[in-house]
């Protein structure tokens, strides 16, 4: 459940997306998000119906789960999140960004000025009105300098936020970053009323789709519809129920027996046998979200491209995905960027198992074998990650690499083992757009560069493009880039996971859904209904 | 002879009124100071638990604030985290102060969500207690019945089936059981629900309905103990010369082993029957998880991997005092059942 604050953190806010590109970065996801939903074409085309209640078994949630948006960590916040809130801005099912609280933005010619005209006439479920000091707040809430909010990073280029009148808000960043609405699309960042400089974290009084009636960390949540939301095409359900079940077994009776009409993270082992259950679809969505094992690039043997190539080629991702995703998922290329993310490059020749060639790579290192320690817990992956580490490892083997895996204790395994470990297991929920993705995890000396990794053209580029406003000049930046990661980078990105759900027949949905989260980007409460 | 022998196995015969009184009063005395002493050890030991269970989260690789944050704790982030909930100060100084709140009655807040442990615990120690109960209740009488019955037809096939059946469900893993009963009754032939999700608004009868599995799990858990423990007690007491002498006497052999050997056979029992109680309150976190029943051993579960340790500690000493308590009861019982230990000589 820790591990899903990587997915939303960049350790510096300054460097979303291209400049003025959110247009272009619509038109290219719209192309790419044909892959988006494979299944979801058997949905049919139906109109929503209103009404019902919808029951939801969840995997994650936890008794320690607190309403302070500083602290969202899991499905269940992220459901609470976009349930009960809204955000300034929000990713759409074919995943642009549009405006959610916020009507229309704009920046200074240096990107560095940001001005957001909010919507009027919006309410809070307590019938206060929703203004800009709301919004000031909000944002005031995870960056001062006592926030223990996760999100931290994502406001830390925020220099000043100041509300111009009841419905305008101007930010002041330190340095011009022309993706910045991008950033309040985040659960966290979802959107409180003001109470005096800061929020009130206790509060659970948004300006969302649905009130949460019953709210019990750990057990369940009871969301029933806000009879004034704002949008007129949401909100379909009266009721929306969400109980956690751990255990997948148990989440996956409670399907079987009516208990609940809708599970998340069904057991990939029995899925072949729940496809064939007459009255449950499953339904796969490709996201971004990919597993990698980062080698610290500063740390010998890693400081020689060619080991590290050797290794890439000794890796057999084919076997993995079939293997350890059961096939809900696709091989990865040794890069960040999944096949729905816009400049998705797929000109790339896919790299595939090849010892001979690992041998080859080993030989021009001056290395007849190699001797390699692997950790691996369970939290790295998921369950199967020793699994993992033990097919690379018999891979790997018939390339002279002696690759032996570590098992290591989950407690504290991303304090203690990631990024202290030379080679280790980990993994990414992956982000909206290139810039996002190589920022967070590749760009120098940011802190959550996993694998130490320095490219001096690769850091250049990233700076160009960023501010570059010709797409076609952008996209072939973005494509280099991910040629650099996948031949020169130091981190191993064997395969993408599937987002996969299991519903009964009722539950309806658009027949795109969005990939930047599970569960239609966790926007499931607003955008989906029955048929009965 | 005569009149030890019936003192010891019939202790309801031939008593002088006067003398069971005396008598009685002198133990009642021996009794309470037993359970005022026992009560004050009990404080001792939970004392001792208490520091136990503080150390041993603070070995725990990873403290709160890392556990929360997860992959994005940066130094910056979990540095405001200590600060503001304390945690950057010694630990024997947090367990001091945190001793200190206890003692005067306040166990404070969890450090996890701010909610305050007594509004945490109120309904989970209910649900907890009322599984338990419910449990026990069907439990203890049909492992006694069955321990009556099996040693009182010993040897023959009902008793060998009996404790076929009895050790093959105590051999299992419990979520194994969870799951075969799951799709008995719940997939195969949907009688009861799969998830016992009971709230504080469940009326009474729902909640035995919806958690008629767990208890049909944990029953068939703990029966066999209880069961095999009250069959070899009697076994064991059948041996005796005076329950050969109630024989000789013509007595039905039914009326031997209720009358003549059971209460002798008591003490043993009841200790077994403590244990497994103990265990319905403070064991069942796996039946929890399979059933999705809302108990405390998934409060604990949940609070030690983020290292919640005040919650840590509240459920703690809730399962210490249980075990603290049960067997304190079961020794007042012992004792109360059988003169032998009540008129020490």
């Amino acid at each position: 459940m820790d591990k899903n604050n990587k997915n939303f953190q960049t350790s510096k806010a300054k460097s979303m997306m291209g400049r003025r590109a959110f247009v272009a970065t619509t038109l290219a996801a719209g192309a790419s998000l044909g892959l988006a939903s494979e299944r979801s074409s058997q949905v049919q085309r139906d109109d929503p119906k209103k009404g019902g209640t919808l029951r939801v078994g969840f995997t994650q949630g936890a008794l320690s789960d607190s309403t302070d948006p500083a602290s969202f960590n899991n499905d269940f916040m992220f459901a609470y999140a976009y349930g009960v809130f809204n955000g300034l801005t929000e990713i759409a099912p074919s995943g642009e960004l549009v405006p959610e609280l916020a009507e229309r933005w704009q920046a200074s010619p240096d990107a560095r000025i940001w001005t957001f005209q909010l919507r009027r006439g919006i309410q809070f479920h307590n019938g206060k009105d929703f203004v800009a000091a709301d919004v000031v707040a909000t944002i005031n809430h995870h960056r001062h300098i006592n926030s223990t909010s996760s999100a931290k990073p994502l406001v830390a280029d925020i220099v000043r936020v100041t509300a111009l009148d009841s419905h305008t808000v101007v930010m002041e960043l330190g340095s011009g970053n022309a993706d910045f609405p991008f950033i309040f699309s985040q659960y966290n960042l979802v959107i409180h009323p003001a109470l005096g400089d800061s929020i009130d974290v206790t509060s659970m009084n948004g300006t969302g789709p649905y009130e949460a009636k019953i709210f019990d960390p750990g057990v369940r949540a009871v969301y029933q519809r806000n009879p004034n939301y704002w949008k007129p095409d949401r909100a379909h359900l009266d009721t929306v129920e969400i109980i956690l079940v751990a255990d997948p077994a148990a989440r996956l009776s409670a399907l079987i027996t009516g208990a609940v009409d809708l599970i998340d993270r069904p057991d990939l082992k029995t899925l072949h046998l729940l496809k064939r259950h007459p009255s449950i679809r499953v339904e796969q969505t490709v996201g971004n979200k990919h597993y990698t094992l980062p080698m610290l690039s500063d740390i010998a043997p890693f400081t020689n491209n060619d080991v590290r190539m050797a290794l890439k080629h000794a890796i057999d991702r084919k076997e993995m995905v079939e293997k350890i995703l059961k096939g809900c998922g696709v091989v990865g290329n040794d890069h960040p960027i999944g096949p729905t993310v816009p400049f998705f490059n797929s000109d790339l020749p896919q790299r595939s198992y090849d010892p001979d060639k690992a041998r080859f790579y080993l030989n021009r290192a001056g290395l007849k074998t190699l001797d390699v320690k692997l950790h691996m817990a369970d939290v790295s992956w998921g369950n199967d990650s020793v699994k993992a580490g033990v097919l690379f490892s018999e891979s790997s083997a018939k390339a002279g690499i002696n690759l032996q895996v570590l098992r290591e204790p989950n407690d504290g395994y991303w304090s203690n083992v990631w990024m202290k470990k030379a080679f280790c297991g980990s993994y990414s929920g992956g982000r909206p757009t290139a810039d996002w993705a190589f920022t967070t995890t590749y760009a120098r000396g940011v802190s959550w560069n996993e694998s130490h990794w320095d490219h001096s053209r690769f850091n250049q580029l990233l700076v160009a493009a960023r501010s570059e406003l010709d797409q076609a000049l952008r996209g072939e930046m973005y494509y280099e880039m991910q040629g650099l990661v996948r031949d020169e980078g130091s981190t191993i990105i064997p395969m993408f996971g599937n987002y996969v759900l299991a519903m009964n027949k009722h539950v309806r949905h658009t027949e795109k859904i969005a990939s930047n989260w599970d569960l239609d980007g966790q926007r499931f409460m607003e955008r989906w209904w029955l048929d009965a | 002879m005569d009149s030890v022998l019936w003192s010891v196995g019939g202790w309801t015969h031939d008593r002088n009124n006067v003398y069971e009184l005396f008598m009685g009063s002198i133990a009642m005395k021996a009794i309470l100071i037993m359970v005022l002493q026992r009560l004050s050890l009990g404080f001792l030991t939970l004392f001792v638990v208490s520091v136990i269970i503080f150390s041993a989260v603070e070995l725990l690789p990873g403290d709160l604030a890392q556990e929360i944050l997860g992959q994005s704790a940066t130094p910056e982030t979990v540095a405001a985290f200590r600060a503001e909930l304390g945690l950057d100060k010694p630990a024997v100084q947090r367990y001091g102060q945190w001793l200190f709140n206890v003692a005067s009655g306040d166990f404070g807040h969890s450090l996890a969500n701010g909610r305050a442990i007594s509004e945490l615990l109120a309904s989970r120690v209910g649900n907890t207690l009322f599984l338990a109960a419910y449990a026990a209740i069907i439990a203890v009488p049909l492992s006694l019945i069955l321990g009556i019955l099996t040693a009182l037809y010993r040897n023959s096939w009902f008793d060998r089936s009996v404790n076929v059946l009895t050790l093959s469900s105590i051999s299992f893993p419990e979520f194994f059981i969870a799951y075969i009963l799951i799709l008995a009754f719940a997939v195969k032939i949907p009688l009861f629900p799969s998830l016992a999700n009971i709230y504080p608004d469940t009326p009474l009868g729902d909640m035995l309905y919806r958690a008629a599995l767990p208890v049909m799990t944990l029953v068939m858990v703990v029966v066999a103990h209880m069961m095999r423990m009250t069959r070899a007690a009697i076994i064991n007491v059948l041996a005796s010369p005076y329950v050969e002498m109630a024989r000789l006497k013509g007595l039905s052999p039914f009326r031997v082993i209720v009358k003549h050997a059971l209460p002798n056979a008591l003490a043993p029992i009841i200790n077994v029957i403590a244990l497994n109680l103990a265990y319905l309150v403070v064991g069942v976190v796996v039946v929890e998880v399979v059933f999705v029943y809302p108990g405390l051993g998934q409060l604990l579960v949940d609070s030690v991997s983020k290292r919640d340790v005040t919650v840590v500690q509240a459920v703690s000493l809730i399962f210490a005092a249980t075990f603290i308590l049960l067997n304190l009861v079961a020794d007042v019982l012992a004792i109360v059942t059988n003169p032998r230990l009540l008129n020490p000589r």
